[in-house]
C-alpha cells in the first residue's frame, strides 16, 4: 500500500501520511457502510487518491515542487478501478526494495529503511532491532529519506545493465539483517528472533517477485536451512551448543525440505546457491557422524572459486580437518594468519583453538581460546569460549 | 530533470605540465557529453600547485584540504534521476586513471550569460 502511494507522491513521509489517513477513513466509513469487497484495494486506492489530491494542491501552491509526479504515473493513479491492485502491488514492492537498498545510501540506512518501509516495522521497532536508541533511528531514517528526495534516488527496478550489481546489494542487505539476528553482535541473547523472521520473510518475498533468479533462490534456501536449527543452537540456559550436540529431531524439517527443493531446481552456482548447498549438507545428514565431509569440502572449493573470501577459506578448514586431518587444517589456518586479512576476526582463533585441542596441543589451544574470548562481545559466545 | 554537479578528484589536474595525453582524453569526454546535450556547464582547473587557500585570517599555499586527491575540475549535468546521473558521471575517464568523482545535486547556481572584456 505504501509502495503504491509513494509512487504518486515520490515523498516517503507524505506517502506514509496518506496511508494513515486512508486507515482513518476506513475506521470512519466501514462500521456504518460495510467493509468493501477488497479492503486492501480500497485502502490503497484511497491512499493514492489522497496522495494525488495533496500533490495537485501543492503544485498549485508552489510554482516549483521538487518532488513532482511523473505525469503518466499520475494518470495511472487517478484511473478508477486500480482498486484491487493485486497485480500492480508486487511490482511496486520490488521498486521499494531496490530504492531502500540503493548503493547511494549508507549500509545502516539501507537496513533501517528496508525494515521500516518494506517490512513495515515502526521506528521504535527498527531501533530495537538494530540496537540503537529511537531518536537516533528516527534521525537516521529522516536523513535517508531526505537524501532519497534531494538526490532523486529513483523508485524503480534498475535497468538490465545495472540489475545484477544492484541485486547483489539487495541480497547483501537481506543476508546482513538475518546474520545480525543469527549472531547478534553484542548483548545477552545469541539470537534476535525478529530479525531472523524478517530476513526469511524478505528473501521469500524477493523470490516470489523475481522468480528464476538463481541467487535469490539460493539466499532463501540458505536462510531457511540456517534458521531451521534456530531452536537447538542454545540450550535451556541460553548456552551455545555445537552442531554435534544439537538435537536433530528438533530441527525444522519442513524448512530443510523446502530449501532442498529450491536447490534441486537450481542449475546456477553462485555464492548463495553454494553456501546454501553447504548448509543443506550439514542439515540433511541424519547424524553428525554421517556428515558427508568430502562433499562439503568439494562445495567449499567451488565456493572459494566463485567468491574468494577469507571467511570462506576459514570455514573450509573445518571440513578439511574432517577429510585430511587436523594437522592439514592447522597448516591452512597458519596460511590464513600469515595472509592477515582476518586479523581481529574472532572466529579465526576460535576455529584454531578447537583444532589445537583436538590435536592434543592443549597449551596452545588455551592461548587461542583466550585470544578468541578477547575478540567477542556476545555473552552466549563468551560463555561458550570460557567453558572450553 | 535535476541538475547534478560532478566533482572530479585526482592526484592533480590534467592541466598540469606533461599530462597532455591525459588532458586529451578528458577533452574528448567533455565533447561527448556536450554532444549528448547532458552537460550544462564545465570547468577544468589549473594544477593544484597554483592553488591558494584562506582559512580564518591565514592565507596559505596549496589546496584547502590536505589530501591525496584534490578537485581537478567540475561540471554540471542534467539527468532525470540519480541512476541516470551516476551512469553519466561513471563514464568519466578519471575513474580509469586512479581517481574518482563525487556526484551532488545542485541547489542553485548562476553563470553570467556573456563574458565581459
Amino acid at each position: 500500500m505504501l509502495a503504491a502511494t509513494v509512487r504518486v507522491t515520490r515523498d516517503l513521509d507524505l506517502a506514509e501520511e496518506c496511508v494513515q489517513e486512508a486507515y482513518a477513513a476506513a475506521l470512519d466509513g466501514w462500521p456504518g457502510g460495510g467493509v468493501p469487497g477488497s479492503p486492501v484495494g480500497w485502502l490503497t486506492t484511497t491512499a493514492r487518491r489522497r496522495a494525488v489530491d495533496v500533490v495537485r494542491r501543492e503544485r498549485v501552491l508552489r510554482a516549483k515542487l521538487p518532488l513532482l509526479v511523473v505525469p503518466e504515473e499520475a494518470e495511472v493513479a487517478v484511473e478508477p478501478g486500480v482498486g484491487d491492485g493485486a497485480d500492480c502491488v508486487p511490482d511496486e514492492r520490488l521498486r521499494l526494495i531496490f530504492m531502500c537498498c540503493h548503493p547511494a545510501l549508507g549500509q545502516e540506512a539501507q537496513l533501517a529503511l528496508t525494515l521500516r518501509l518494506v517490512c513495515g516495522l515502526s521506528t521504535g521497532e527498527v531501533a530495537r532491532a538494530l540496537l540503537v536508541s529511537e531518536p537516533t533511528m528516527a534521525a537516521r531514517l529522516t536523513r535517508a529519506k531526505k537524501k532519497i528526495a534531494t538526490a532523486r534516488i529513483p523508485y524503480r527496478v534498475p535497468e538490465a545493465a545495472d540489475l545484477a550489481g544492484r541485486l547483489r546489494g539487495v541480497l547483501g542487505v537481506i543476508h546482513l539483517l538475518f546474520t545480525a539476528g543469527h549472531a547478534a553482535p553484542s548483548g545477552a541473547s545469541l539470537m534476535r528472533a525478529d530479525l531472523l523472521d524478517q530476513g526469511v520473510h524478505l528473501a521469500r518475498v524477493l523470490n516470489e517477485l523475481m522468480p528464476g533468479e538463481g541467487e535469490v533462490r539460493g539466499l532463501l534456501a540458505l536462510l531457511l536451512v540456517t534458521d531451521a536449527r534456530r531452536r537447538t543452537r542454545v540450550d535451556s540456559q541460553g548456552r551455545l551448543l555445537r552442531l554435534d550436540q544439537q538435537d536433530r529431531s528438533q530441527w525444522d524439517h519442513a524448512a530443510i525440505a523446502e530449501a532442498h527443493e529450491l536447490l534441486n531446481e537450481e542449475p546456477s552456482r553462485g555464492r548463495y546457491v553454494l553456501q546454501a548447498a553447504i548448509a543443506a549438507q550439514y542439515a540433511e545428514a541424519p547424524t553428525f557422524a554421517e556428515t558427508d565431509w568430502a562433499r562439503i569440502l568439494a562445495l567449499y572449493d567451488e565456493l572459494l572459486a566463485a567468491w574468494p573470501s577469507p571467511v570462506v577459506a576459514l570455514n573450509r578448514t573445518v571440513a578439511l580437518a574432517e577429510v585430511a586431518g587436523v594437522e592439514r587444517a592447522l597448516l591452512a589456518i597458519a596460511e590464513l594468519e600469515t595472509e592477515g586479512r582476518l586479523a581481529g576476526y574472532q572466529y579465526l582463533p576460535a576455529v584454531k583453538a578447537d583444532l589445537l585441542r583436538r590435536a592434543g596441543r592443549d597449551a596452545e589451544a588455551a592461548v587461542a581460546y583466550r585470544e578468541a574470548l578477547a575478540l567477542t562481545s556476545n555473552e552466549a559466545e563468551r560463555e561458550f569460549l570460557s567453558s572450553r | 530533470m535535476t541538475q547534478y554537479a560532478v566533482l572530479i578528484y585526482a592526484g592533480d589536474s590534467a592541466h598540469r605540465e606533461g599530462a597532455e595525453a591525459e588532458q586529451e582524453v578528458h577533452d574528448r569526454h567533455a565533447e561527448e557529453l556536450r554532444d549528448a546535450d547532458s552537460m550544462v556547464a564545465a570547468f577544468a582547473l589549473e594544477s593544484v600547485a597554483s592553488a591558494t587557500s584562506i582559512r580564518g585570517d591565514a592565507v596559505t599555499d596549496g589546496p584547502f584540504v590536505d589530501a591525496k586527491e584534490v578537485i581537478a575540475g567540475f561540471y554540471v549535468i542534467e539527468a532525470p534521476d540519480l541512476d541516470a546521473a551516476l551512469r553519466i558521471a561513471g563514464a568519466n575517464p578519471v575513474i580509469q586513471q586512479g581517481g574518482g568523482v563525487e556526484v551532488r545535486p545542485v541547489a542553485g547556481g548562476f553563470i553570467r550569460p556573456t563574458a565581459r572584456e
